[in-house]
């Protein structure tokens, strides 16, 4: 089949980026905007807006100078790499016209339509359909139509009428260099027409052999491919059955088939799954769904499909299930290891029971303690989800520390001295030995609404009822508090 | 159990120069030959015989079942046994509990490093959760910190999953919340030395309820160097 390649061409993508994501966009719409990049020891302009470059700034000018002509200049560092995600983005829309997109630089695609024209009815309406829709998303683009992608390529860049005869373009429409385009333009060969009649050997000869390269490429005599993007690697494999099943033991076999195909995937790619969803699909049209989180990167079909028991005995099958789609919804790196002895198994039995734990009661439930450094109790710890962090020590406290803590609970104490007898929590307790006070002075930097009585003076009380307890006064809010409880 | 090693170790504890041994004891049945002037500074009265058992063969309580502790000081029996064990611990206790553990306070006790807490929604999830937890093999204890009374099943369902996965369940009651399917039931309680150079870990530890044994009580007390609990006979403490 012919080739049929649409380039489109976003002059401002940069800006237009930016300019399309600000909420008040009318407002902004006249008013002078640029972006900047550093460059060359200064800060130039990266792109600019059509209301700037009518104040007559131009891309690579001094943000300073730009600065001079217009002083009510909107500038912010540009984002090469947002840029980037933008047009692999846009591609990925593309492919709403066809299947075959390729980058073009860094403002531009390629679309090789052969064949998908006539969906959209015809070439034309494609193309306005691509205008219409840029129009829409605030990106100000040109879109051609031709044979060749170096002739669309020309069309978007010099191209002014709709069907342009590529033999009236300009020879910079050929794609050369500044320097192979100006020695052309001083022999007075201003278009591209002007080459045809010219001997091929001459020009090869004085300007080398990439003018007649580019401009068989844009004949068609050479060809030029487009290198579509890389799918991304999807982790999903799906069963369908002949008759309805209803029993979870024949649904557990159809997961195992599922998850031997989605492990090998995952294995050929070097990923664990860390989130897997299993949907069942019902005969009534009707969809279940099992979710399971693994507590660590996995891809063992042995290891996974017992943890899904619990989910799959909780479905509910109904008049049976005809479809299965296991789906990894998120994966993690996960690099071959050396099978190793005892200890990792233990830890792999250690991870499967946080998966299936947190199966029950939330894997973000299931925690371990980790050191902070702060003097103040409460914070001297942090506890984080264990699936997500990794064991650490060591743990040094220079003073004996409570068991427990728990929400400071006033006792009636009045007066600095430490109380011998006090009642807490209905109990009555006479002081036998104390140690302390111990100053533990709140942290200033972080706002903490239970440390705003000021600092605290810590006694570690020995009750002749036996209890060992954490009491603590505060001298700026004079009162009494029980903070802990030793062993 | 024989004589001359046990002896030689009771008689540093007794001493008070608790060093060395693991856990040295104060009282056996047996009365090994040449202590005598540490054996018994009671009179032997019959309730006096269950201070005597030796605590050694108690504590740790028997691995693979299920045991329960009550009492203020119910939270240091815990991980002194956590810490005893070794191996990692789950500690399983409801969402919603204000109070924490504090890893800093119990850091002598057992390794933070070796314990996963489990922040159960309910009651019923915690038992659950307790019993997927023993019968996985993969934890050595799982501590239920519970706040409701146990029933019969649930209470022998997890003594199965204990004795499946070889591995110790503890559940820490509030008082008179036993559950009867329970392996030993223990109180501990802390009591004030009056001593000004005392030990101020002196704990009261009794066994109230046990399936395959007597009743049982010893003063035990920390102890820092060795890690672990000591047992403390009456003429040391004076």
């Amino acid at each position: 089949m012919r080739k049929r390649i649409v380039s489109m061409w976003f002059p401002r993508l940069p800006s237009d980026r930016v300019l399309r994501a600000r909420a008040t966009n009318t407002a902004n719409d006249n008013r002078p905007f640029v972006l900047t990049h550093h460059e060359k020891g200064t800060d130039r302009i990266y792109c600019l807006n059509p209301a700037a470059e009518a104040q007559g700034l131009h891309r690579g000018m001094g943000v300073s100078d730009a600065r001079a002509y217009c002083p009510d200049l909107q500038s912010q560092p540009a984002d090469i790499a947002a840029d980037t995600r933008f047009l692999q983005m846009l591609a990925r829309w593309s492919k709403r016209y066809c299947p075959w997109v390729g980058l073009d630089g860094r403002d531009g695609l390629m679309l090789n339509i052969a064949g998908s024209a006539h969906l959209f009815g015809g070439e034309s309406a494609m193309l306005d359909d691509m205008r219409h829709r840029l129009v829409r998303a605030g990106l100000q683009g040109h879109v051609a139509a031709a044979d060749t992608r170096g002739a669309a390529w020309a069309l978007t860049h010099y191209g002014r009428a709709a069907h342009e005869d590529i033999g009236a373009l300009p020879v910079a429409a050929l794609r050369l260099d500044a320097k192979t385009d100006t020695a052309l333009q001083r022999l007075g060969l201003r278009k591209i027409s002007d080459l045809f009649a010219l001997p091929r050997a001459a020009i090869a000869r004085r300007f080398g052999p990439e003018v007649m390269l580019r401009l068989d490429q844009v004949m068609g005599a050479q060809e030029e491919a487009i290198t579509p993007l890389r799918e991304a690697p999807h982790y999903g494999v799906r069963l369908t059955l002949p008759d309805p099943v209803g029993l979870s033991a024949d649904v557990m076999a159809g997961t195992e088939r599922l998850l031997t195909r989605l492990c090998e995937k995952l294995k050929e790619r070097d990923m664990g799954a860390r989130q897997l969803q299993l949907t069942l699909r019902r005969v009534d049209q009707g969809a279940q769904q099992v979710e399971l989180r693994l507590a660590a990167p996995m891809r063992d079909a042995a290891r996974i499909l017992p943890l899904f028991e619990r989910g799959i005995h909780a479905a509910d099958a109904g008049y049976g299930i005809d479809q299965m789609r296991l789906e990894a919804t998120q994966v993690e790196p996960l690099l071959n290891a050396q099978a190793s002895n005892t200890p990792a198994e233990r830890r792999d039995g250690l991870e499967d029971l946080i998966t299936r734990l947190g199966n029950r009661i939330g894997l973000d439930n299931i925690r371990r303690f980790l050191p902070a450094d702060s003097h103040i109790p409460e914070r001297s710890f942090q506890i984080a989800p264990a699936a997500y962090s990794a064991p650490e020590g060591p743990w040094i406290s220079a003073r004996p520390r409570p068991l427990r803590l728990f929400p400071p609970e006033p006792i009636a104490a009045t007066g600095p001295e430490l109380p011998m007898k006090f009642r807490w929590r209905r109990m009555a307790f006479t002081t036998g030995r104390s140690t302390g006070p111990e100053r533990i002075a709140p942290e200033w930097w972080l706002p903490d609404r239970a440390w705003q009585s000021g600092v605290r003076d810590y006694w570690h009380i020995e009750t002749r009822e036996g209890r060992r307890l954490w009491l603590f006064y505060t001298p700026q809010n004079p009162a009494w508090f029980v903070h802990g409880e030793f062993p | 159990m024989s004589g001359g090693g046990v002896c030689t170790r009771q008689r540093q504890a007794v001493d008070g120069a608790a060093t060395g041994a693991a856990v040295s004891r104060s009282d056996t049945g047996e009365k090994p030959e040449g202590a005598g002037q540490f054996q018994n500074p009671f009179p032997v009265l019959p309730c006096m015989l269950t201070a005597m058992t030796d605590f050694d063969s108690h504590f740790p309580p028997k691995n693979a079942r299920t045991h329960e502790v009550c009492g203020p000081s119910a939270l240091s029996f815990a991980l002194a046994l956590a810490g005893q064990l070794g191996g990692t611990a789950v500690w399983l206790r409801e969402a919603w509990q204000g109070d924490q553990i504090n890893p800093v306070g119990f850091a002598p006790y057992v390794d933070p490093q070796q314990l996963l807490l489990a922040l159960a929604p309910s009651h019923l999830d915690l038992l659950a959760s307790a019993e997927e937890a023993l019968r996985s093999g993969s934890v050595t204890l799982v501590v239920m910190e519970i706040t409701k009374p146990v029933g019969l099943t649930e209470g022998r369902r997890l003594q199965l999953a204990s004795q499946h996965g070889n591995a110790m369940g503890l559940c820490i009651l509030p008082q008179g919340m036993g559950s009867n399917a329970a392996q030993t039931r223990w109180r501990c309680s802390p009591v004030f030395d009056p001593d000004p150079n005392a030990d101020s870990t002196l704990q009261n530890w009794e066994i109230i309820k046990n399936k395959s044994g007597t009743h049982a009580a010893w003063t035990v007390k920390w102890n820092a160097q060795t890690h672990r609990i000591n047992v403390v006979s009456k003429t040391a403490q004076r």
